[in-house]
């Protein structure tokens, strides 16, 4: 491992969560770093070009012609044996569609940020989880972040997951473009020091090139086999379930900082009243709740942090004993439901009556009054209300 | 007091939102004016992908379609194929086709589309915030070079315009500037030669226009120009770098 002259000293920094995701990159020591600006990514790849520019990482940078080649050549180098990172958004994360598959099922340790961002048609820039959402099924594990601290721990934690020899799957890490990619907060810079101890150098397993011992990768599976495949990668996803949570506590006891693993709950030990979601509405809804619960009411949120693998058990769990439950979604599978909807539905089997609230849509606010609003409707519902099972949140001709 | 000159017919009476000393405007103009003095703005159809030019739906009098990043000419395509009768022409930057959608700038001039391209260069990701993009001059500072583009790694900077010429189904491909008086004259008239020979039929015409970013440039917009001419001009060859032989009886 080389030391650079200018290994980072911890810190404390007031900056953004992009260049929050930047220091946790830079602190990991990918070798080579492949990207295509994208907004609200772009300040990300533009910082570790700087670093890289400085001298400051020990990196290839590589400026390629779109999204697609960013993850190929990321393919290229984890396949020698590379840590690697991009990033993207929206279209872009649409775009590097085919080779999210290609890496995953190519079974590579590859750690990427998505600036979560609506997609097209109707342009928007803002964001919304429908980008990573259709990535859903590509084979990725996906966290979806609250804070800037939060995405740079992860983006460690990330690595860590990934290149454990029992996942050996790309990751991931979310975070709501603009409300939360461009908001600044004082961020806990860990040391180089530190982070090389929690993270060592990337040791692939046989699953690379190596010129002493030629044979092919990405290979061609015929039918006879690909099952075999398929069920390594679920088995993969399966067992990051239990490192996630292991690599968080892990975490947390060297540097103080810990997430929940797969989930964490705020105030759910007797909640009644339960919201689940992902991303930075949960930092809106604890305000929301802290008020419900000076008001005697028994709220409580769930933060899901692991869209994938998806923390069934855990929420089976929580279920127990609430009396009603809403589901934040800010996506929809048109001709259904919200995703996040249909996976705590499915997961809780009518243990408690559920309302899915499509919520924060391409940028949409959703404020404290709207978070209310919700858990009023669970109130409701749970006693025996008529409600909606969907509900789209503000609709401009509906009384919220 | 009389008015001697007005909007040209061919925009709408919008104001442009470009940025200080940005020439999209003025492009936009030449567009409009060659529109009107063909009198195809009812017959004519703009594709324009994302970034700054994605703005230009707004400004142009004819009928526009908003295209994803780079495949604005692959939309021109099927719209063309299917309405062979009306004009089409695609209204992109540098960052858009000669990055991401550079695919379709070879392969439309391969298969001769009978579209007209018009590609405004000002050698970066403008509207995402001035990175280094394919066009990059050599030792320019970009958000992503912030020592300038280093070309022993990012190579060289590509000139579509002439990789384009090669291509025997590109019949017309110029290479304009609007950085004077004289060059927005004669990008005036590139402009309305790739349209008429759309009109007639002859193949795949191209334009490729050096613009200025004074925003990303970090420039003002008097000193934008001369850079571009101290710096752009020399690396982008102007002029008409292919006249089929079909389209010189124009």
């Amino acid at each position: 491992m080389t030391t650079l002259s200018k290994d980072l000293a911890a810190s404390r920094q007031f900056i953004s969560a992009n260049d929050a995701v930047s220091y946790g990159v830079r602190l990991c020591r990918p070798e080579v770093i492949a990207a295509y600006p994208i907004t609200p990514q772009t300040t990300v790849v533009e910082k570790l070009s700087e670093f890289v520019a400085n001298q400051e990482m020990d990196c290839q940078y590589v400026n390629v012609e779109s999204e697609h080649s960013a993850m190929a050549a990321c393919l290229g180098a984890a396949l020698m044996g590379c840590r690697t990172f991009t990033a993207s958004s929206s279209q872009g994360l649409l775009y590097m569609c085919e080779m999210l598959h290609y890496v995953s099922g190519s079974r590579l340790p590859i750690v990427m940020m998505n600036a979560n961002r609506t997609v097209a048609a109707p342009w928007n820039i803002y964001g919304d989880h429908r980008d990573s959402i259709a990535m859903r099924d590509a084979g990725w594990l996906q966290l979806y972040v609250e804070s800037a601290q939060e995405a740079l721990d992860t983006v460690i934690q990330a690595y860590k997951v990934a290149e454990n020899h029992q996942v050996m799957t790309p990751v991931m890490v979310c975070l709501d473009g603009f409300v939360l990619t461009h908001t600044y907060e004082v961020v806990k810079v860990p040391s180089q020091a530190e982070v090389d101890r929690f993270l060592p150098p990337y040791a692939p397993t046989e699953n690379r090139l190596d010129l002493a011992a030629p044979k092919s990768c990405c290979i061609s599976v015929s039918p006879e086999w690909q099952t075999e495949y398929r069920y390594k990668q679920h088995a993969a996803m399966q067992a990051a379930k239990k490192i996630i949570g292991d690599v968080d506590a892990a975490f947390g006891a060297q540097f103080g900082r810990r997430y929940g693993g797969l989930l964490e709950e705020y105030r759910c030990e007797d909640a009644e009243y339960v919201l689940l979601m992902m991303g930075t509405i949960a930092g809106t809804a604890r305000l929301v709740v802290d008020k419900l619960r000076e008001g005697g009411v028994k709220a409580g949120l769930v933060k899901i942090r692991s869209f994938r693998p998806f923390p069934r058990e855990e929420i089976v769990r929580l279920a127990q004993g609430v009396k009603g439950i809403g589901i934040v979604d800010r996506d929809i599978s048109f001709g259904y439901e919200g995703a996040l909807g249909t996976e705590v539905k499915g997961a809780v089997q009518g243990a408690a009556p559920a309302i899915n609230f499509i919520a924060g849509l391409s940028g949409r606010d959703v404020t404290k009054d709207n978070i209310e609003a919700m858990y009023r409707k669970v109130i409701d519902l749970a006693r025996g209300q008529a409600e909606e099972e969907i509900q789209f949140v503000g609709l401009r001709w509906e009384q919220w | 007091m009389q008015k001697v000159i007005g909007r040209p017919t061919g925009l709408t009476e919008l104001p442009f939102h470009y940025c200080p000393g940005c020439t999209h405007g003025i492009i936009h103009r030449l567009i409009g004016e060659v529109m009107a003095e063909l009198g195809i703005i009812e017959n004519t159809i703009g594709v324009a992908p994302v970034g700054c030019a994605g703005f230009s739906l707004d400004f142009f009098a004819c009928d526009f379609v908003g295209a994803a990043h780079g495949r604005a000419q692959a939309v021109a395509t099927g719209i063309k194929r299917s309405l062979p009768d009306k004009l089409v022409f695609t209204y992109q930057g540098d960052g858009d086709i000669a990055a991401i959608g550079t695919s379709h700038a070879i392969h439309v001039a391969a298969r001769g589309e009978k579209i007209t391209s018009i590609m405004v260069n000002n050698a970066v990701f403008g509207m995402t915030g001035g990175q280094m993009a394919p066009t990059t001059l050599p030792g320019m500072k970009t958000t992503t070079s912030p020592y300038g583009r280093d070309c022993a790694v990012f190579g060289q900077p590509i000139d579509l315009p002439k990789t384009v010429a090669t291509l025997s189904g590109a019949v017309y491909v110029a290479a304009g500037s609007v950085d004077t008086p004289k060059n927005i004259l004669q990008t005036k008239k590139y402009l309305k030669k790739a349209f008429q020979v759309q009109q007639m039929g002859l193949g795949f015409s191209f334009v490729s226009i050096l613009s200025t970013c004074p925003t990303n440039w970090a420039l003002s917009p008097v000193d934008s120009l001369k850079w571009l001419q101290d710096n752009m001009i020399p690396v982008y060859e102007l002029g008409e770098l292919k006249v089929a032989e079909e389209v010189k009886a124009l």
